[in-house]
């Protein structure tokens, strides 16, 4: 490789370097896409796994006989959810009467960014779970909305939701016990509870309005 | 290599260049990830893998990379290679990858690895360069995995939390009493500040008390400075 002879001019130098530069650039990115493209499969099935693990913490088998992740909804990008994109809804249905909604809503406003959240509704609209999907809170502080994080084993902050009916609830009870309402929160994080539990209320609204288009029957197999 | 470079190596990594109380590099990820014992060790572990990986890669292809434009062509590797580790993990090892997940891409950002394959790896060997990778990790991992432990035991009264997420079925200890309120500032950045700073000192009153018994003059703290 050296060529110690002669220093090359000027507009050699930076013609080799720029060459270099772009082998090592195309180089690298094969690899890259390489492995991507090695590992997207498997990647793709974990998270399908993944998936179907969440909505079993949000909702338990026991409560529906359907295929859920087979009867789905298309949700238009709604406000009301945090999304701005499509979205997508789980129906659970028992004997093939409407039993629950799993949806995913997004709370915009945590202390470092969104926060995903994937929700439960009965029916009749109370909420039956809902568990933090992703989230880029501080490790330590704010993730405690995450049940496997929260130092409080038995009633993880999270489960607070667990039966509450956001419609027969007054708003100003729809907070953490700082602002006045009736969920509890950790002294020092108050922000990623409070932009979880406005999320929930939101989406579960969202439910009440949309009810009949979103456990409208599927509709066959035309899916 | 020689046994004496390995051991000339595994000193300066663990001990006499350590990342975090002598170099004191990386400081970000320092700060974010030590609220407890087990994200301080298990960011330590991705960080030794990923120092290894690019160490090694960056010395074989030490001859091939100009002068002028080695720095960007290094953030090429590290980054790259960071990244198939990312991908590597999330494919074969998912339930390690979802509590290691979010260090892996944390690392690229960590000043330690580019530092290290400047300083070192440029201008050694592979086998050396790794082996400085790793020492220089390990140097991080009982670091981090200290002060994690010290502001978890004193801002939270436990050790081990989270544990459970990388071995299922071991348990976080309660070490002080289960009514301790807890500290705060332990758990927030200055606390990390302020243990650091404690560390630090030990580090330099043992070192200064070995320097006075054999009445050498104490070793100048090597820094990196521009770098954090």
């Amino acid at each position: 490789m050296s060529t110690q002879a002669k220093p090359p001019s000027a507009m050699k130098m930076a013609v080799r370097t720029a060459v270099i530069l772009f082998l090592f650039v195309v180089a690298f990115t094969g690899l890259l896409s390489a492995a991507y493209l090695w590992t997207l499969p498997t990647i793709e099935a974990a998270a399908a796994g993944e998936k179907m693990k969440l909505i079993d913490e949000v909702l338990p088998r026991v409560g529906y006989d359907n295929d859920l992740l087979k009867d789905t909804v298309q949700l238009q990008p709604a406000a009301a959810l945090g999304q701005n994109e499509t979205s997508i809804a789980y129906r659970a249905r028992k004997n093939g009467e409407p039993a629950a909604l799993v949806l995913e809503a997004v709370a915009p406003d945590g202390y470092a960014g969104k926060i995903r959240l994937l929700i439960a509704f009965a029916a009749d609209g109370a909420v039956l779970g809902v568990r933090v999907t992703q989230h880029k809170e501080t490790p330590g502080l704010g993730d405690y909305v995450e049940p496997q994080k929260d130092k409080n084993k038995e009633h993880p902050w999270i489960t607070q939701f667990d039966g509450l009916n956001p419609g027969r609830i007054d708003a100003r009870e729809w907070k953490v016990k700082k602002d006045g309402g009736r969920f509890d929160s950790v002294a020092g994080a108050t922000v990623t509870p409070r932009a979880v539990i406005k999320a929930v209320r939101k989406a579960a609204l969202y439910v009440e309005e949309n009810r009949q288009q979103l456990f409208a029957p599927a509709r066959g197999e035309a899916k | 290599m020689t046994r004496e470079e390995f051991r000339q190596i595994a000193a300066n990594g663990v001990w006499r260049q350590n990342t975090s109380i002598v170099q004191i590099l990386g400081l970000c990820p320092l700060l974010a990830v030590t609220t407890n014992l087990v994200n301080g060790a298990m960011l330590s572990l991705a960080t030794i893998l990923v120092m290894a990986i690019s160490g090694a890669a960056v010395a074989s292809l030490r001859y091939l990379i100009p002068h002028e434009i080695r720095i960007p062509v290094f953030i090429l590797i590290v980054a790259a290679l960071v990244t198939v580790v990312d991908l590597l993990f999330n494919a074969n090892l998912h339930q390690l990858y979802l509590v290691l997940g979010i260090f892996i891409p944390l690392i690229v950002t960590n000043c330690i690895v580019l530092a290290r394959v400047e300083a070192y790896a440029n201008k050694n060997p592979p086998l050396q360069s790794a082996a400085d990778g790793i020492f220089m990790g390990v140097g991080m991992l009982w670091t981090l995995s200290l002060l994690g432990g010290l502001r978890e035991l004193i801002g939270r009264g436990t050790l081990f939390s989270g544990i459970d997420m990388v071995f299922p079925g071991l348990h976080p200890l309660q070490i002080l009493p289960a009514d301790y309120p807890g500290l705060l500032l332990a758990m927030l950045p200055p606390g990390a500040f302020i243990l650091l700073g404690c560390l630090i000192a030990w580090k330099n009153w043992i070192e200064s008390r070995a320097a006075a018994r054999s009445r050498r003059r104490p070793p100048e703290p090597a820094t990196a400075a521009g770098c954090h």
